[in-house]
């Protein structure tokens, strides 16, 4: 096994690991300013590391720039939707989570 | 590799689609679409390097920017009211 394919499955393994956190945090957080959070964040390095691993599997080729474009363009736009959402949802009056509220 | 990759991901797509069944306001089911929609940009392009097919990229680059505008204008037509 060549060292670079060792050093792309690092790579999808973190990425996999910050999916899924991302996934149970988007879950168990209590409202909508929370959640923001880990979909906003953890999510967005979460593909970033598994785009990076695919540009280290393929090397240096037209299909890893390509891979790289996916990557900038998702870290512009991701939080960007996300700061809509938290503006829509301020704007609408939502009220944060307080100790004591039931989490739904 | 590429498979287990695959599969964790749907897997935690899964755990997401709870949040869009369940979730009490539009807000929560938005943002749990979104990243089902960013996880699938993720599956495609890993779908493409299984069947070892680079074109792939170029639907999983198209699913990123319908994803982005289709919440942007959720929002704000939830916001405003209309789209103009």
């Amino acid at each position: 096994m060549v060292v670079t394919t060792i050093i792309s499955y690092l790579f999808l393994a973190v990425g996999c690991f910050l999916i899924v956190v991302a996934s149970i945090g988007i879950i168990r957080f209590p409202d909508v300013y929370s959640r923001i959070h880990p979909a906003g964040k953890s999510d967005t390095l979460g593909q970033a590391m598994i785009f990076i691993g695919l540009m280290i599997y393929e090397g240096l080729s037209f299909v890893s720039i390509k891979l790289l474009i996916i990557v900038i363009f998702i870290f512009i736009t991701n939080p960007t939707a996300t700061h809509a959402l938290v503006n829509a949802a301020h704007a609408a009056g939502l009220k944060p989570w307080e100790k004591g509220d039931d989490r739904n | 590799m590429f498979d287990a990759v695959a599969t964790i991901i749907v897997f935690a797509a899964i755990l997401v689609l709870y949040r869009v069944i369940k979730g009490p306001t539009i807000y929560d089911r938005v943002l749990a679409a979104n990243a089902i929609g960013t996880k699938t940009v993720v599956l495609i392009a890993l779908i493409g390097f299984i069947y070892e097919r680079p074109h792939f990229l170029d639907i999983a680059l198209v699913y990123a920017l319908i994803n982005f505008i289709a919440t942007i204008a959720i929002l704000k037509y939830q916001e405003m009211g209309r789209l103009d």
